[in-house]
């Protein structure tokens, strides 16, 4: 019941920020989407991915978004309709996607599966693993990401001009 | 419905809507958004697997979420500075318009 | 006698749950711890807004408020009634949906803060095993709330100011974590109950805080830096300061929702203080071991009180940090010695404990700070002011 209640929140606005015609409420939507999202994993108890979802996600890739929506602005982008010309067409491209993926769920064989008691998920555990299991992709997460922090920082820095 | 199913039900639909979108808008952010929520589709799935599938002691599901997480932000900061340079450039976010190498 | 007093409100609610059928028990506490510190930190907001204005006033060698009530203290009840009763303009190319919505996620993100909170022993609605990151991602989402408050304003001024809070929070964040990722190191959890029960005991009589250690006090001062910056309070309150940019992405807010924007930036300043207390001061913990017997919520209170009394202080002394001083006072100085300060600690852990101890780590804070002041300041010529027309 409340994994509905969540997961029609979730594809409410996954299905608003792909057919608004505004780039911030899309944004905003997605917002929504990302906090529903986080909701459900707080169900299924994942704790520590829930949040980390809300921090990296809800706090920073959407201000990210918004920031590069502010700074490529088109000017005078106003029309009249709340959602964008091409809807029906998107609806119609989900709709068969989603027939395909839920016929395959459907005929495996996940729907036969015994329901396991919740695991055990305390962060003394995630804290082991990533130290000692996953540690290698620990480091290389790390290198990755100031990687793409410098290359971002270098690819969106303005070309310094020689002659004025 | 197992609980299993049902997660895996909203992932494929989230996953649905966002390849849409990535397809069919014009706007190059909206595409980004559209990966993004491709990107939170796969994770579910990982989540849901991690939760109801076998073996969840070894906490795989969680991890790969995990590093899946930091890999998508990493990405979505990437593509929004090519955004915007692109848009330095031509100054148009729209990536029909963006075809000056076509012969 | 100094047990039931300590226990007083857990008793109190324990013995109101109890009337209620079994099933619907949980739902019942929670529900009045809830409603509990909604009340408790409502009043803590009105208490703070005259004292902040009677004590800005002082410091400023003037009188605050000091109409209505006795010494002005019943101002909150007048500013209360004033922002109930003015008139609620909403510009007319304002995104009316997202104007609206901006102080009402604001203040529910705010209070939903607190649930991590252990404002006593025993007394905490939410022992979270995650709840110092918790306490992080919530607060990571009052930064959309501002940049919500400001673009659907449609005003330059208040795009401005939101995009310049939004610079200055995500940078402050970084330092913020990581002065609170040392306490975790020391403590070994994120539960904020844990952490505060590994700063309980008594040397003598001298309490085992994390700030009495060259870690916790540098990670103590970096984190407190952090928190004022966070909550857009002087000196680092450039996006909404009033003689630059009006009000910044509060402009266009008028009567009630302008009183939600300060009830929220208020109670984000006060959980935020609540955190370093229970990171850095010890929690509900007592000062010395002699008076272990005040009740443990006394203690938090009058730490909150401290610290709440320190920003106002702090506003009423210190100018405003211009925005590019601001940043690379984030980016260049605090970020790196935040970083040491990890280094510090983990060499702390690995130390027997002794002189040696202490000095290592104390040299290994005080020298970088030395150091990176220095070279970072090197270029500026601060000389004594000379004013052309004023002799």
């Amino acid at each position: 019941m409340l994994f509905t209640i969540f997961a029609i929140l979730t594809v409410a606005g996954a299905a608003a920020a792909m057919s608004l015609r505004n780039l911030v409420h899309s944004v905003l939507a997605l917002t929504v989407a990302f906090a529903g999202l986080a909701a459900v994993y707080l169900h299924l108890g994942a704790q520590f991915i829930g949040l980390a979802q809300i921090l990296v996600y809800v706090g920073a890739v959407a201000i990210l978004i918004v920031f590069a929506i502010l700074l490529t602005r088109d000017a005078g982008a106003t029309s009249q309709s709340i959602l964008s010309s091409s809807w029906i067409g998107n609806g119609t491209v989900v709709l068969v996607i989603f027939g395909i993926l839920a016929w395959a769920i459907h005929h495996s064989a996940t729907s036969q599966r015994v329901v396991l008691p919740q695991p055990e998920a305390s962060m003394q555990q995630i804290g082991n693993a990533l130290m000692l299991r996953f540690a290698l992709p620990l480091e290389i997460i790390g290198v990755l990401l100031t990687v793409a922090l410098i290359g971002a920082v270098t690819i969106a820095m303005r070309e310094k001009k020689e002659t004025r | 419905m197992t609980p299993l199913t049902s997660c895996l039900l909203l992932s494929a639909l989230l996953f649905a809507i966002g390849l849409a979108g990535a397809l069919m808008r014009r706007n190059a952010i909206l595409v980004l958004i559209g990966i993004e929520l491709m990107l939170n589709a796969a994770n579910l799935n990982f989540i849901a697997f991690w939760r109801y599938g076998p073996n969840p002691e070894a906490l795989t599901g969680m991890m790969f979420a995990i590093f899946s997480i930091g890999v998508a932000a990493a990405e979505a900061a990437v593509g929004l500075a090519l955004i915007i340079s692109l848009y330095r450039h031509t100054k148009t976010t729209n990536i029909d318009e963006v075809n000056s190498m076509r012969g | 006698m100094g047990e039931t007093a300590d226990q007083f409100f857990v008793t109190l609610q324990h013995w109101l749950v109890g009337h209620a059928p079994a099933s619907l028990q949980p739902i019942l506490s929670s529900l009045l711890s809830v409603v509990a510190i909604l009340g408790v930190f409502a009043l803590l907001f009105a208490i703070t807004t005259v004292l902040e204005r009677k004590g800005l006033g002082r410091i400023q060698n003037r009188y605050g408020p000091n109409r209505v009530g006795p010494f002005g203290f019943l101002q909150p009840i007048a500013d209360g009634i004033k922002s109930l009763t003015k008139e609620d303009i909403v510009p007319h190319a304002a995104d009316k949906v997202v104007h609206f919505l901006a102080p009402v996620v604001l203040v529910l993100a705010a209070f939903s803060l607190y649930a991590v909170l252990p404002l006593g022993r025993n007394m905490v609605l939410a022992n979270l095993d995650a709840g110092v990151l918790f306490f992080f991602a919530v607060s990571s989402v009052m930064e959309l709330t501002i940049f919500m408050a400001g673009w659907s304003s449609r005003n330059k001024y208040s795009l401005l100011g939101a995009m310049r809070a939004i610079a200055q929070m995500i940078s402050y964040e970084v330092p913020l974590i990581l002065a609170s990722v040392t306490v975790i190191m020391a403590a070994g959890s994120l539960s904020t109950v844990a952490i505060v029960e590994k700063q309980a005991g008594y040397t003598g009589i001298l309490p085992h805080w994390f700030v009495f250690t060259p870690w916790g006090f540098a990670g103590f001062v970096l984190f407190m830096i952090a928190a004022t910056a966070e909550s857009n309070r002087s000196p680092f309150d450039l996006p909404e300061g009033e003689s630059e940019i009006i009000a910044g992405y509060y402009t266009e807010y008028s009567g009630f929702k302008f009183a939600l924007f300060f009830l929220g930036e208020y109670l984000g300043m006060f959980a935020i203080s609540g955190l370093g207390i229970t990171l850095f001061l010890g929690g509900w913990a007592a000062p010395f071991s002699f008076l272990a017997w005040v009740p443990s919520y006394l203690w938090f209170f009058a730490k909150l009180l401290g610290m709440i009394v320190v920003f106002i202080w702090v506003r009423g002394t210190l100018p405003r940090l211009r925005m590019d001083q601001l940043m690379n006072f984030a980016w260049k100085f605090m970020l790196p010695m935040a970083l040491l300060n990890l280094v510090t600690v983990a060499v702390w852990h690995f130390l027997p404990q002794g002189v040696l101890r202490w000095i290592v780590c104390g040299l290994m804070v005080v020298v970088p700070y030395v150091l990176l002041g220095r070279g970072l300041t090197r270029g500026w010529k601060l000389e004594k002011r000379v004013y052309r027309f004023a002799e």
